[in-house]
């Protein structure tokens, strides 16, 4: 175990490694960044001043090491729009989109995982039909658009909810429900493929010849081992869940780190969104790590040599 | 597709396993209706001045936030209403639909043709060239797609072409782990050994032993890679750094609608609709082409 969690650590270094260069690379695709990061109208010698200050008048490779070596110890430099440390600024922002995340995640699952269970054990019925339904619509709803028809109905028609903004829990049931109804679709889906598959299998015969429940049978022993692809799928769609957090705190106002990011975008305040964009790829690259190691603790058959 | 006939189904001629892929995959009629839908939306895109009731860039300040023409206030003619510059909202939806086809079309095929490229190499040639591949491929899984692509085109500026290749590019990755599993699969079936046995060189072999064989796989993963594109230039477009106004974009639309939600939800919601319509049609005929073609694909493609 402790050799693999080497392995799967060293791994993962060549991964950062690349982060590293892609933010890196990410103000030098236009050429010349001072574009980027100063006004239209800045006069040559502001120009050469800041070249000078950040560095840009150094060979590329020696620019990319200090920014290396920087971006490890998470320093960006300054934010261009508020002077601050742009890492400052995510971390500040960070909590926000956790919660958001979280609350997105906790909804997926818990409307997800069972939809996918049903659909699968009555396969064929109305219950299923419908259920399989929704997902195709969960999946072809663009969430930003799902977040408007929210607004529309429970806001501006209703007035059940506000349009925006973070602090009640009233203020979290829109975003996470836009958030959520897209990952629901995908979650229910492959818990549906995988638990078709399980049900089949001989170790859930034997339990119902045993005389375990029917409920126990499918709710523990199909879903427990059904979970692993599923947890998989929960790994990689992450990525997915940090993108939509950036339309959806958008349109939310949430004030987050998606929300930051498009706004510094908007502000060509690159310091922040190479900042974000790091931060963003890190926490994937951690959160599949935690899901392989999850592996472990659901199907004890997988070994780690 | 022709070529895409398995080994097990040799015999049959290359028409009728064309007909039967047709035959099966327009068996249902949702997937029927979703083939009207994506020939309704090719139309747009190809000819929108004969399909589009008036001109979607013609102004109309007398007309602003009209509803739709079956609602009380609606105008005739107007048949979704107009928007903040009475513009027609219709007609705008139809001509939308060629920046949507267009962009997401050749997204799809420039990431195609990087990630089949590479994944054929890294499945083929294993070794080095596969492990390098991999790690590129989890280099860039480790983004967030959609940041990714908001922060370069907001650097290399939102034209079509740009915006054809950073999403293009967005892709690849997805197409090499499928192709590369495929390779993977056949690489070892006895037709790739008898080629190499005549004598056949690799890139022979590649691209017209391998290829044929996996190309059910592509297609069917391809249509799907059509309806996330159709996603991503919507939200690019809803977060203005799609192609940029006047030219009218599903996303642009649908921005633009929600600052008058309180005045007119036509503006906002039609497009979106459009947009949902386009990708359920896309999903279905997905599904029924893949149940056609191969149906021990893996239903998670």
């Amino acid at each position: 175990m402790a050799s693999y969690l080497l392995r799967r650590l060293v791994l993962t270094l060549p991964v950062l490694a690349g982060i590293v260069v892609i933010t890196f690379l990410l103000t030098r695709l236009s050429g010349d960044p001072t574009d980027l990061m100063l006004p239209p109208n800045a006069t040559d010698e502001a120009r050469e001043a800041f070249r000078s200050v950040n560095g840009l008048d150094r060979p590329l490779w020696e620019q990319f090491v200090v920014f290396a070596g920087r971006a490890l110890m998470g320093d960006f430099g300054a934010s261009l729009r508020f002077q601050q440390p742009a890492m400052g600024l995510v971390v500040e922002r960070l909590p926000a989109t956790i919660e958001l995340a979280f609350a997105t995640m906790a909804l997926a699952l818990v409307v997800g995982i069972p939809a996918g269970v049903v659909s699968a054990y009555h396969r064929g019925s109305a219950t299923d039909t419908s259920i399989r339904t929704v997902m195709l619509l969960g999946q072809a709803v663009p969430s930003f658009f799902l977040g408007v028809l929210g607004i529309i109905v429970f806001a501006v028609w209703l007035r059940w909810l506000p349009t925006g903004g973070r602090g009640s829990l009233a203020q979290l049931v829109l975003p996470a429900t836009t958030l959520a109804f897209n990952l629901v679709a995908l979650i229910a889906r492959v818990t549906r493929s995988c638990m078709l598959d399980v049900l089949k299998q001989d170790y859930v015969r034997t339990a119902r010849a045993k005389g375990v429940w029917e409920a126990r049978v499918v709710w523990l022993h199909a879903l427990r081992n059904a979970f692993i692809p599923v947890l998989t799928v929960i790994g990689l769609q992450f990525g997915l869940l940090l993108g939509g957090v950036v339309v959806t705190e958008t349109i939310f106002s949430w004030p987050g780190v998606g929300r930051l990011a498009i706004q510094a975008i908007y502000a060509r305040d690159f310091p922040v969104v190479q900042a974000v964009v790091f931060v963003f790829a890190v926490a994937f690259v951690l959160v599949n790590l935690v899901v392989d190691l999850l592996y472990a603790a659901l199907d004890p058959r997988i070994s780690y040599k | 597709m022709a070529d895409a006939a398995l080994p097990s189904t040799a015999r049959s001629t290359p028409e009728s396993r064309l007909r039967h892929v047709v035959r099966g995959t327009l068996a249902g009629w949702p997937a029927r209706i979703s083939l009207l839908i994506l020939a309704l939306a090719l139309a747009c895109a190809l000819a929108p001045e004969w399909i589009a009731p008036r001109d979607g860039y013609a102004q109309d300040l007398a007309l602003r936030l009209l509803p739709p023409a079956w609602s009380e206030k609606g105008v005739a003619g107007y048949w979704l209403g107009t928007d903040q510059l009475g513009r027609d909202t219709l007609s705008r939806i139809v001509e939308g639909t060629r920046i949507t086809l267009l962009v997401s079309l050749f997204a799809v095929l420039v990431s195609g043709l990087a990630g089949v490229a590479a994944g054929l190499a890294a499945g083929f040639y294993g070794g080095k060239i596969d492990a390098v591949i991999l790690r590129l491929i989890d280099i860039q899984l480790a983004f967030p797609l959609i940041l990714l692509v908001i922060a370069v085109v907001a650097v290399v500026g939102p034209s079509l072409t740009n915006l054809v290749l950073v999403m293009g590019l967005s892709g690849w990755p997805r197409f090499a782990r499928i192709v590369r599993g495929s390779v993977l699969t056949v690489r070892h079936l006895e037709f790739v050994d008898a080629a190499r046995a005549i004598g056949a060189s690799r890139g022979r072999v590649m691209a017209l032993h391998i290829l044929p064989n996996i190309l059910s796989a592509i297609i069917v993963y391809a249509s799907f890679e059509v309806a996330r594109m159709i996603l991503l230039e919507a939200t690019l477009s809803f977060l203005g750094l799609g192609v940029q106004p006047p030219t009218p974009t599903w996303g642009g639309m649908i921005s633009d609608g929600r600052k008058y939600l309180n005045q007119s939800w036509a503006v906002s919601l039609s497009p979106g609709i459009a947009i949902a319509l386009v990708i359920l049609a896309i999903n279905i005929f997905g599904d029924a082409l893949r149940d056609a073609l191969d149906p021990q694909l893996d239903e998670r493609l």
